[in-house]
C-alpha cells in the first residue's frame, strides 16, 4: 500500500517559481508530457496504482539545475532573527491568504455578522485560534477577566456567583469538539450561491476547549435537575444573547469554557468565558457567558423563536433544531482552487456528527455514481471534526468530487435532494447535504450541485 | 427568569421537591466535594439586575403599560433609524413588520411563509411567542445602547410595533395585565413546531442519506453553478488560497483558464498576490524587516534602536550593562564618550568588523546591516544605550 501513495514515477517537480519565468515553467511541463507520451509508448507503466518504478524522465546530468539549490539562498548565508523577536508569534508573511473573511452581501452590519473560516488551507482537524469563525450579534468585546461573573440562578438550591479565579479553581477538563453554526451551507439550500469551501461550509471550526463540566457547577448550586429539564444561557455583551440548553446535554458534556487550543480564548470567541455545548449549534455556544437559569420550561428566546428556526414546506417554521447532523466535505481540492497537473493527489476533507463518532467517509469522483471508503485519521472523537484522505489519480478527464459521512449511530449524510424532499429549500439552517465539487479539464475546480 | 419557589407554582414545585429530594437536591451519601466552597451565594439585588429574561408564559414580565403614542415617539427617536419610521426597512435589518393579514390573526398562521415566492420573513410574520419580543427589546435594543429603555417605554415600543401591523388598535396601551391576550391576536402564534428529533441527541433523523457503493445512480449532471459574471463576486480566489502545495486559488479577476498547460500563469499570479501585499523573500543576506508581517513589530523607519540592535543580532554578543563575548554597550559608550569622531569610528567597526580592542575575540563584519541602521545603532549605544 505504501508504495501506492509515492508520488508518480518520473515526476518533474515543480521548480521554484519565484526564479521561474510562467515560460519557462510551461516549456517545463511541455517537456514532461513529451517525456510521458514517450513513456507510455514504450510501455513503462506510468499508472500510479501500478506502483512501478521506473527510471527518471533524463539522466540526471543533462537535468537542469534548480537555481534554488544550487544557487544558495540568502536565509542560507546570512543570521536570522533572534528569539522572541515576536513575543507573540505570527503566521509565515507567504500565508497571509489565509484570512477569515466576510461573504459579501450576506450582511448589512458588520457587528451583526460573520466571518468564515478559511477551511481550503486548513490541517488535520483543530482550528487555528485567529482563523476560528466569527458569529456576533451585537459586536464583540474584550473583557476585563477581573471584573467577570458568572451567576446561576432559578431552580437551585442556592443561586451563586463565581468570579474567574473561582472558576478556574475548580476540577477542569480538555476536550476537542466542533462549532458549526446552524446555518452554514445555508446559503446552498435553493442553488449554488458562493464559489468556496470558506463560503459553503467556513462557519465551522474546531479546538480543544478547556474549562469546568456545568454539571459540576449545576452540583454546586443543588440544581434541581428532574424538574430543571432547561437551562437558559446568556451572555453579557449588548445583545446579552440567551439560549435554551437541554438538561442532559448539560449533565453530560456541556462545558463552562476559557481556553482555546492552549490560550485563553480570543475576545471574538468570548473571553474570559463562554459555554461549549457539543454536537448542537454555534448559537448556543453562548460567549462571554454571564448567567445560567435553571427551568421547567423552554425560554422561546429571540434566536429560537425569530431565527435559528427552520421553515418547513407547509408554512410553520421548526424550533429546537439544536443538533448539528452528520456532515462533510471535500476541503482540498475544492472550489476555487485549480489543480496543477494530472497525477497523484492526496483528497482530503473533514467530518463530523453531533451525534457523536464519524464512523465512515466514501468519497465518489464520478458524482455519485461509484464510491471508495477515505482513511480516517486519528483521533476519531465524538462531536470533533473528523479529518479524511484518499488517494486519487486524476486522468484529466472531467470529474464531479464528493464525499459523504456516516456516524456512529447509523445517519448517513444525504444528498442535498434528499433534504430538500422533506424539508423543501427555505429553511436556512441545517444544511447537511453531500456537497459536490465539478473538476474541469482545465484543472479548475467549481461548487455544483447535481440533478 | 424562572418561576420563584415562593409563586404561583409552588404546589407543583414542592411535589417534585419531594418526589426528587433525594437524588437531585441531597445527593444519598454523598460526602460534601472539597470544591463546594468555591463561589459565594448570589444578593437578591445582585440577581435582580440581571435575571431580566422573560419566558414564553410570561414569568419574569415586570409590572408596567405603555401606549402605542409613547411607542411612536420611542420609535422615532431610538429605532426608526435602522428599522424605517414603519418597522419596513430593509436597511439594516431584515423588516419587522408587513406580510401578514387579519385573516392570519384569526388563524393564527401567516398564509405568506407558504409562498415560496413571498420576498421577506418580516419579524411579525414569524413571531409566535409576544413574550420573546418584548425581552429581546428590553435586552439588546436599541443598537448602539442595549438596556437603556424603561419598562414603559419597552411596552411602548411593543405596543406601537403590534399597531403597525394592524394588530391592536392606534389608541392601544400594552400592560402586563392585557399581554397574554394580545398573545391571542399574534399572526403566527400557531406557526411553530418544537422539534424533538433535533434537539435530543438520540433523536431519530428525519432525512436519511443512503450508503450505496456502487452504480448508484444513473447519468449525473449539474445543475446549478455560479453564473460567469460572479465569477469574482467573493473577489480575487487566488488571493484566498495557500501559495504552495498543489493547488492554487483561481485568477478570478481573469476568464478561466483554458487549459492545463496556463496553470503556470495561476501559479505565477497566486504568488503575486501575496508579493503584493508586502511578502519579500531578500536576495542578499539580511533577515526580513518584521514589520513586513500583519503589523506585527515596529515599523522599520520608526523602529527604536534597540529593537534595531535586537534584530541585527548585535544582542547575541552584547549586553546593555553586562559584558558577554564582548563589550556591555554601557561600557562601550564610557569608553568613547567625548570621543570626537567615535560614531564614525565605531560605525566603520560595526561594518567592517574588528580585533583586539576589547580582547582578542574578534568582533565580526556585518556587511548585511543597512547602513542607516549602524549608524542608529551605534549613535544610540553611544548616548548610554538607553
Amino acid at each position: 500500500m505504501t508504495d501506492d501513495r509515492r508520488p508518480l514515477p518520473g515526476r518533474i517537480q515543480k521548480a521554484p517559481e519565484n526564479f521561474l519565468s510562467a515560460g519557462q515553467l510551461a516549456l517545463a511541463r511541455r517537456a514532461r508530457r513529451q517525456f510521458m507520451g514517450k513513456a507510455l509508448a514504450m510501455g513503462a507503466g506510468v499508472s500510479a496504482a501500478a506502483g512501478s518504478r521506473a527510471q527518471p524522465a533524463a539522466s540526471p546530468a543533462a537535468m537542469v539545475d534548480d537555481p534554488a539549490i544550487v544557487r544558495l539562498p540568502a536565509h542560507s548565508t546570512g543570521l536570522g532573527q533572534p528569539v522572541a523577536a515576536r513575543g507573540y508569534g505570527s503566521p509565515s508573511q507567504w500565508e497571509r491568504n489565509l484570512q477569515r473573511r466576510e461573504s459579501p452581501g450576506l450582511t448589512r452590519v458588520s457587528a451583526a455578522s460573520v466571518s468564515f473560516a478559511p477551511l481550503q488551507g486548513l490541517f488535520g482537524i483543530i482550528t487555528p485560534n485567529g482563523l476560528h469563525f466569527e458569529r456576533h450579534h451585537q459586536g464583540w468585546w474584550d473583557i476585563d477577566p477581573n471584573q467577570h461573573r458568572l451567576m446561576i440562578n432559578g431552580l437551585v438550591r442556592q443561586a451563586r456567583v463565581f468570579t474567574m479565579d473561582d472558576l478556574m479553581r475548580l476540577p477542569q477538563v480538555s476536550r476537542i469538539h466542533f462549532i458549526e453554526c446552524g446555518a452554514n451551507t445555508g446559503m446552498e439550500w435553493g442553488n449554488v450561491a458562493v464559489p468556496t469551501v470558506q463560503y459553503t461550509h467556513g462557519m465551522l471550526s474546531c479546538c480543544e476547549y478547556t474549562g469546568v463540566l456545568l454539571s459540576t457547577l449545576l452540583d454546586m448550586v443543588g440544581a434541581d435537575t428532574k424538574n430543571g429539564r432547561y437551562l437558559l444561557a446568556e451572555g453579557a455583551d449588548g445583545s446579552s444573547m440567551t439560549r435554551t440548553i437541554p438538561m442532559a446535554n448539560a449533565l453530560d458534556d456541556v462545558m463552562v469554557a476559557w481556553a482555546m487550543n492552549g490560550e485563553m480564548l480570543r475576545p471574538e470567541n468570548g473571553y474570559p468565558l463562554r459555554l461549549v455545548v457539543p454536537g448542537i449549534q454555534g448559537v448556543s455556544w453562548v460567549k462571554y457567558l454571564r448567567r445560567i437559569e435553571v427551568g421547567d420550561q423552554p425560554y422561546d428566546t429571540k434566536d429560537e423563536v425569530l431565527h435559528y428556526v427552520d421553515l418547513m414546506p407547509d408554512g410553520r417554521h421548526r424550533q429546537y433544531t439544536s443538533i448539528q447532523e452528520v456532515k462533510s466535505v471535500i476541503t482540498t481540492p475544492s472550489g476555487g482552487q485549480v489543480l496543477l497537473d494530472k497525477g497523484y493527489y492526496n483528497v482530503t476533507g473533514l467530518a463530523w456528527s453531533g451525534r457523536g463518532k464519524i464512523r465512515r467517509v466514501d468519497v465518489s469522483f464520478d458524482g455519485g455514481r461509484n464510491w471508495r471508503t477515505a482513511r480516517l485519521e486519528n483521533p476519531v472523537l465524538p462531536k470533533a471534526l473528523t479529518r479524511f484522505n484518499i488517494d486519487w489519480v486524476w486522468d484529466g478527464a472531467p470529474a464531479i468530487l464528493q464525499s459523504r459521512a456516516m456516524d456512529e449511530t447509523g445517519h448517513v449524510q444525504p444528498r442535498l435532494n434528499q433534504l430538500r424532499a422533506v424539508r423543501g429549500t427555505r429553511s436556512i439552517y441545517h444544511n447537511n447535504g453531500i456537497q459536490s465539487w465539478r473538476l474541469a479539464q482545465t484543472g479548475e475546480v467549481f461548487n455544483v450541485q447535481t440533478g | 427568569m424562572s418561576r420563584p419557589v415562593e409563586a404561583s407554582t409552588q404546589g407543583k414545585w414542592l411535589a417534585g421537591l419531594l418526589l426528587t429530594a433525594a437524588c437531585a437536591l441531597v445527593p444519598v451519601g454523598a460526602q460534601p466535594k472539597p470544591w463546594a466552597d468555591i463561589g459565594r451565594p448570589a444578593t437578591p439585588n445582585e440577581i435582580k439586575a440581571w435575571d431580566i429574561d422573560v419566558r414564553a408564559d410570561f414569568t419574569g414580565l415586570p409590572p408596567g403599560s405603555g401606549s402605542v403614542d409613547v411607542g411612536m415617539d420611542v420609535w422615532d427617536t431610538k429605532c426608526a433609524s435602522c428599522h424605517g419610521t414603519f418597522g419596513e426597512s430593509n436597511e439594516v435589518f431584515a423588516p419587522i413588520v408587513g406580510g401578514t393579514t387579519q385573516a392570519d390573526i384569526a388563524s393564527g398562521r401567516v398564509a405568506n411563509l407558504t409562498r415560496s415566492d413571498f420576498p421577506q420573513r418580516t419579524t411579525l410574520m414569524k413571531l409566535s411567542q409576544l413574550a420573546t419580543l418584548w425581552d429581546y427589546v428590553n435586552r439588546a435594543m436599541p443598537w448602539n445602547a442595549p438596556k437603556t429603555l424603561t419598562t414603559e417605554e419597552v411596552y411602548a415600543v411593543v405596543a406601537y410595533i403590534l399597531n403597525l401591523g394592524d394588530i391592536v388598535p392606534d389608541d392601544f396601551v400594552l400592560s402586563d395585565r392585557n399581554i397574554a391576550e394580545i398573545q391571542q391576536r399574534l399572526p403566527n402564534r400557531n406557526g411553530k413546531v418544537f422539534f424533538e428529533p433535533m434537539w435530543r441527541v438520540d433523536g431519530k433523523p428525519d432525512v436519511q442519506g443512503d450508503a450505496c457503493m456502487t452504480n448508484c445512480r444513473d447519468e449525473v449532471v449539474a445543475i446549478s453553478a455560479l453564473p460567469d459574471f460572479a465569477r469574482d463576486a467573493h473577489g480575487n480566489l487566488g488571493a484566498q488560497n495557500r501559495i504552495v502545495g498543489p493547488v492554487r486559488g483561481a485568477d478570478t479577476g481573469r476568464p478561466p483558464i483554458a487549459s492545463l498547460a496556463e496553470a503556470a500563469a495561476v501559479i505565477e499570479s497566486a504568488r503575486a498576490t501575496v508579493v503584493a501585499a508586502g511578502a519579500t523573500a531578500p536576495a542578499v543576506a539580511v533577515a526580513p524587516k518584521l514589520a513586513a508581517v500583519d503589523g506585527q513589530g515596529g515599523a522599520a523607519d520608526g523602529q527604536p534602536p534597540a529593537a534595531l540592535a535586537a534584530q541585527a543580532n548585535c544582542m547575541a554578543c552584547h549586553g546593555v550593562d553586562r559584558a558577554s563575548v564582548g563589550p556591555a554597550f554601557r561600557q562601550v559608550a564610557d569608553r568613547y564618550r567625548g570621543t570626537p569622531g567615535a560614531l564614525a569610528l565605531l560605525s566603520g567597526r560595526v561594518k567592517n568588523g574588528v580585533q583586539g580592542v576589547w580582547g582578542q575575540i574578534p568582533m565580526p563584519a556585518n556587511a548585511t546591516v543597512p547602513e542607516e541602521d549602524i549608524h542608529r545603532i551605534v549613535g544610540w549605544i553611544l548616548d548610554g544605550a538607553q
